[in-house]
């Protein structure tokens, strides 16, 4: 993922802090940030990750004019990728999950904050899961920096996918 | 707020509810808030019917965000330095959670103190959902 442009913006901390179950005052009322030793309002521990919505390419967000995979008439927007032969569908499996996410701040953003997300690549492993057969594991890292070139956040996901849906 | 050094022994612990039989809706504002629309989460139809899972479930950023909220409210606003997590089961609407902080260690860097905690959050079934550590600058 890159974005070349994050705009850090009052009411997304309201509202992503909302979505967390999070009413901390420090993520919404100015008057109150105020008077802490932040002196301003903050965005929460998680809250780079609501980059995405900056990012023109996400693949997991509808785009305009393109087919999602969400379902509609049917369960999934998209054509099954394969036909078993015998008129089965054939499911999508397990598809990708969020095995890990690790964060390192040098500091914590804020309104006003307009910050760069830069991709590095990482290591790809894999492992025989007893759940979900085998695991394929790709690990990306970003840096969010913010309009002075300062590093803000450091992010390392980890994403896996599975060969089917993980055994309840 | 925020943690003073003297107060935290090894083994010392914080605990909190995150959330008590935990709602689509919930789900549906996070995908909303974060931007990521993954079907999976919020909808049933394709969740059971084309990905093969039983129902939609919680997005993995959404309950170490829950756990953000545990952790700040313990350490201070804006004292968190490192925070990390492997999300080591799914969470389904309806679970109730709860996240604990276990103190570590402490380290001096760059003339300050950093306090180590390891974090796990759990489901009403004793089930580890999420496990991690976070580091946090205390006085």
């Amino acid at each position: 993922m890159a974005v070349d442009k994050f705009p850090v913006e009052a009411s997304h901390i309201m509202m992503f802090a909302r979505s967390v179950g999070d009413d901390n005052q420090i993520y919404y009322d100015e008057a109150y940030a105020g008077n802490t030793e932040l002196g301003h309002v903050i965005a929460p521990p998680t809250f780079v990750q609501a980059s995405a919505q900056f990012d023109p390419d996400y693949f997991l967000r509808p785009k305009i004019g393109s087919d999602w995979f969400g379902s509609g008439k049917e369960p999934s927007g998209l054509k099954p990728k394969a036909d078993a032969g015998d008129g089965e569908k054939k499911s999508d499996g397990g598809g990708g999950l969020h095995a890990e996410q690790h964060y390192e701040y040098h500091r914590h953003p804020k309104p006003g904050d307009v910050l760069t997300a830069t991709s590095l690549a990482g290591k790809t492993w894999e492992k025989e899961g007893k759940r979900s057969g085998k695991l394929v594991f790709t690990e990306s890292i970003i840096e969010y920096r913010d309009q002075h070139g300062e590093l803000v956040v450091t992010a390392k996901g980890v994403g896996v996918k599975t060969e089917r849906p993980v055994d309840q | 707020m925020s943690l003073n050094a003297s107060d935290l022994k090894e083994g010392t612990t914080h605990s909190a509810r995150l959330v008590e039989d935990l709602k689509r809706t919930q789900i549906v504002q996070y995908a909303g808030s974060s931007g990521d629309y993954n079907p999976i989460h919020t909808d049933e139809l394709f969740a059971t019917q084309a990905a093969g899972y039983p129902g939609v479930f919680a997005h993995g950023m959404l309950t170490m965000g829950m756990t953000g909220k545990m952790l700040t409210d313990y350490v201070g606003d804006g004292r968190l330095t490192k925070f990390g997590v492997r999300f080591t089961n799914q969470v389904w609407p309806g679970d109730d959670l709860d996240s604990t902080a276990t103190f570590e260690n402490m380290e001096d860097v760059d003339g300050e103190t950093l306090a180590n905690f390891e974090v796990t959050t759990i489901n009403q079934d004793g089930a580890v959902v999420l496990k991690g550590y976070a580091q946090a600058r205390v006085d």
